[in-house]
């Protein structure tokens, strides 16, 4: 569509609000943290920043931060390429549903894994090294959990379905005359897979892997919960000690801005870093349509290796599952897993009875609900201009537009803090709205990329196929656009939802007395020893979520087959 | 019925001007083709028209009123022009059935629901797509579809109906079908029709008017059909206009030759002066035969295509295309093989300056 007159109209309107929407939300706190990283007392300070980099706990974070999301990327990529392959290109034993397992941890928020881990493995009261000490009589814990393998491990369990999704794609759309023409001129199996099929899938390894990166990078909760007792600390965790120790002193902030601007940094470099490896990578495996891929034989293998993928899946999904519902239901916690020991009283306290914990369910269910609106109407107009629209300007739009792609959450939560204390005639500090501000920064980006996926398919001549028949831009939009975008808005909605109810990075800097979200009052409640609460809401929580999940699975399913 | 008047309109995107001072009239109740080869300027030309697209310079009317302006910025939007167009991909909407595609232009119009049902069902009668109504499109062939576009772009019996390529993606014989259609409607409804196209053969058979634009976007010549057809301006609109055969013809001491210097042209005497010539002439209008009298010639190629036969021949160091009704080809034994010897005669031919050989050459 284009904006054929150069007066103000319905066009300047939409590019003025798309524009505002994301300089409010999104730009305003990263210059923010920009500006408190490097203007000290009216001047621009480096050697400053600098000094602050020099800083132990400042340069240990930063280092922290590389070491544990290289092991994460290292070990993900190895498990998630592994299953990819085992599920696409051997006749595995029930590959259909194995691949859906293995999807599984992507629902399921890492930090109520970690608090798991810590329950069975923490050296003093796991019930695992107490398993080993008490049963098996071995002298001193066996293992520990405190540690950059565990934080490692448990990320991992979380994370590798990143590198699993995307070799997946890759190898079942690869096409098949690449490695049948090696075949003919009579390459073995393992040659092909080594010569072809490898580099083929290369770019989507690397690609999925760079995501584990980013991710775990900015990832606060494993390490919150597992790090923090032996003193590691990595940047989102060391914005957190600094915010809530020092309540706001300037010092914690500048050291909070600058942490902030080296996640910033770092997040883009790894988002350009995929684009080439993709952009490079893509046009050359996929041939478009599935087919079916050469299959290795496993022979003798097969039932092993189902048992050890289903061992795999017992250990990093039901186990962790099963211990906090467990948990969750003790008398108190540190008794033994019996019978006599379980009540229903938690789950009842928390649901019917706490306002702490009904608060927090509350306000997780009302904030995801109104950030995916919220987020999914801004995302369609902010596409719609990037995607169809002609306006001057649209360059600063299309660069606004992927700010929101290379922001972590810890950084929109500093940077909203900065923007909305007060300090520019606004307050909202400790309520709700901050986190929900929060929430459609760090959200926008999904629903900007289902959007304008969805847009992309809305060819330009349906909008002026309405117009020539008499219809206003607002009667072409209301009629030819909303409905064929619909798919992708609903898409983005859902995307965002799910996500928002078990959020924890953001809120965590965030929340006040009475603005706990779940994903808070479970970490909270853990730190302060209340583990069996803290379990029993994450229980809770994993009901919701896997319902969710569940429900809007059956619906796109219901909706996209009828 | 209105009309429609572009006064030196011009249209740039960077550097790449599309279009600079073009003049073009479309006369009320008349159905105007503008004929020009890809990437000539016609889609956007229409996106002009239709308002999509703001002019840089000069001004369109439709009917009296003016609706771009390039000096005064006035520009009518789209909805406002009271135009119906089919567009060259046809643009229907694929979450709507056939039957509210076509009641769109009438919904937004506000019109009754039960005249609306009325007139979309004559509509989609009308381009023969009767007991289809309830279809989505994904469930239409490509020539449906662009039906639908014609039946939404006619529903609202605008005054003026834009056609950008709209029987592109047709087979043969249901384009022929739709543009006696469209040429019918036309006339029975009396709207005006501005229709482009790169495809000449509809363009001579539906127009009243036409023009003939060269790839730079400048219109060459317009006229009705028959004048275009038999008395182009320029080898550019000759050429456009179906095959074109070229030879050279030489003023050597008073008579005419061929270009070897020796052969002697026998046909129709030229209209200008000068020494050296080209004449133009199409397949049609030569008749071959064996023997008799005409230009020699050597008969390289001959192919059979059903309706006619197609020869290639070869005269005096240049080939040209021959074609004869097979028909009478058969009845009077003059069906030619290839190596045979034979003689040409000429219907009709067109002069040119000598220069047109180069163009055609490169
Ligand atoms: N929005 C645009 N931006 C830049 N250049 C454009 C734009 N629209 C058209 N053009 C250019 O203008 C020229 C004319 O395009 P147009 O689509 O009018 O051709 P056309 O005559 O309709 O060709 P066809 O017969 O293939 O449909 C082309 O060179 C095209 O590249
Ligand atoms: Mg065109």
């Amino acid at each position: 569509m284009s904006a054929a007159a150069p007066r103000f109209g319905t066009a300047q309107v939409l590019f003025g609000l798309a524009v505002g929407i994301l300089v409010i939300f999104v730009a305003v706190p990263v210059l923010l943290i920009f500006f408190n990283a490097f203007w000290v007392n009216g001047a621009f300070n480096v050697a400053d920043v600098l000094k602050v980099l020099r800083q132990k706990d400042t340069y240990e974070a930063l280092l922290n931060s590389l070491v544990l999301a290289s092991g994460v990327t290292v070990t993900g990529t190895i498990v998630g390429t592994f299953f990819a392959w085992l599920v696409t290109r051997t006749d595995l034993p029930f590959k259909g549903a194995m691949k859906v397992l293995f999807l599984v941890p992507f629902m399921l928020p890492s930090f109520i894994g970690a608090l798991a881990w810590k329950m069975l493995l923490s050296p003093r009261s796991g019930y695992i090294n107490r398993f080993f000490q008490e049963v098996l009589g071995f002298d001193g814990p066996v293992f520990d959990i405190y540690t950059y393998g565990g934080i490692i491990g448990v990320e991992t369990m979380y994370l590798f379905p990143f590198v699993f999704i995307q070799v997946c794609g890759a190898l079942e759309r690869m096409d098949p005359t690449l490695e049948e023409s090696a075949r003919i001129s009579g390459a073995d199996l393992f040659t092909i897979t080594r010569r072809i099929t490898i580099p083929l899938v290369l770019p989507s390894i690397l690609s999925g892997a760079l995501l584990i990166m980013l991710y775990s990078m900015a990832h606060f909760g494993t390490v919150a919960v597992l790090g923090i007792e032996a003193g590691i600390y990595n940047i989102p965790t060391l914005i957190y000690e600094k915010i809530h120790q020092s309540a706001g002193s300037f010092d914690s902030i500048r050291t909070g801005t600058v942490l902030a601007t080296v996640l910033v940094v770092t997040a883009a470099f790894i988002l350009w870093l995929q684009n080439r490896v993709l952009s490079r990578g893509r046009y050359q495996i996929i041939a478009g349509k599935s087919f079916r891929p050469t299959e290795l034989k496993l022979r003798g293998l097969r039932y092993p290796l189902l048992a050890f993928c289903l061992a795999y899946i017992a250990f990093t999904i039901v186990l962790p599952t099963v211990t906090i519902f467990l948990v969750g239901g003790l008398k108190t916690y540190g008794l033994p897993l019996a019978a006599e020991n379980f009540t229903w009283g938690n789950y009842r306290h928390i649901l019917f009875e706490w306002q702490l914990t009904r608060d927090a369910i509350w306000n997780s269910i009302t904030l995801g609900l109104a950030a995916a609106l919220i987020t999914m109407f801004a995302g369609v107009i902010i596409s719609y201009v990037i995607v169809k629209m002609k306006v001057r300007g649209k360059g600063i739009l299309e660069f606004l537009g992927m700010l929101p792609f290379s922001v972590p959450g810890s950084v929109i939560a500093l940077g909203v803090i900065l923007a909305w204390s007060g300090k520019f005639g606004v307050n909202l500090y400790n309520t709700v709205w901050i986190i929900l501000v929060a929430y459609i920064a760090r959200y926008m980006a999904f629903s900007l990329k289902a959007n304008s996926a969805a847009l992309e398919q809305v060819h330009d001549s349906l909008v002026e196929a309405a117009r020539a028949s008499g219809a206003t831009m607002w009667q072409a939009l209301r009629d030819v656009v909303v409905p064929l975008v619909r798919p992708g808005m609903l898409a983005a909605f859902f995307l965002i939802f799910l996500p928002a109810l078990r959020e924890l990075t953001v809120s965590v800097l965030l929340y006040g007395p009475t603005s706990r979200t779940i994903g808070v009052a479970i970490y909270t409640l853990n730190e302060d020893g209340e583990t069996v609460y803290s379990a029993a809401l994450a229980g809770i929580a994993l009901v919701i979520i896997v319902t969710g999940e569940v429900v809007i699975k059956r619906f796109f399913k219901t909706a996209s087959g009828s | 019925m209105a009309g429609v008047r572009i006064e030196g309109l011009a249209k740039a995107y960077g550097d790449h001007r599309v279009h600079t001072g073009l003049d073009l009239e479309v006369v009320p109740g008349q159905c105007f083709t503008l004929l020009g080869p890809s990437g000539c300027g016609k889609t956007v030309l229409m996106r002009l028209i239709a308002g999509f697209e703001a002019v840089d310079a000069g001004r369109i009317l439709i009917g009296e009123r003016v609706v771009a302006d390039g000096a005064s910025g006035v520009h009518v939007p789209p909805d406002e022009r009271g135009i119906g167009m089919v567009f060259q991909d046809y643009a229907v909407w694929p979450h709507m059935t056939v039957f509210d595609n076509v009641a769109y232009p009438l919904r937004i119009g506000r019109v009754a629901a039960a005249e609306l049902a009325e007139r979309t069902r004559a509509a989609v009668e009308q381009v023969g797509l009767a007991g289809l109504e309830a279809r989505l499109p994904s469930q239409l062939s490509g020539g449906q579809q662009q039906r639908v576009a014609l039946a939404r772009a006619l529903v609202s019996r605008p005054e003026l109906l834009l056609l950008d390529e709209p029987l592109n993606n047709l087979d043969a014989n249901l384009r022929e079908e739709m543009r006696f259609e469209i040429k019918a409607l036309q006339e029975r409804l009396g709207i005006t029709v501005l229709y482009v196209t790169h495809d000449q053969e509809i363009a001579l058979a539906i127009a009243d008017r036409m023009a003939v634009m060269d790839a730079s976007g400048r219109p060459r010549q317009s006229g009705t059909p028959a004048e275009l057809f038999d008395r182009p301006a320029d080898d550019f609109v000759f050429r456009f206009l179906g095959i074109a055969n070229f030879l050279e013809v030489r003023r050597v001491d008073g008579s005419l030759r061929l270009a070897d210097g020796r052969t002697p042209w026998a046909g129709p005497a030229p209209d200008r002066p000068g020494d050296r010539l080209a004449v133009g002439f199409r397949p049609g209008d030569v008749v071959a035969s064996r023997g008799g009298e005409g230009l020699p010639g050597v008969v390289r190629r001959a192919s059979f295509l059903g309706a006619q036969v197609d020869y290639l021949v070869e005269v005096a160091g240049t080939t040209i295309r021959a074609a004869v009704d097979s028909g009478r080809a058969f009845r009077e034994g003059r069906v030619l093989a290839e190596g045979e010897d034979c003689r040409l005669a000429f219907l009709g031919v067109q002069w040119f300056d000598a220069g047109v050989l180069d163009a055609g050459a490169a």
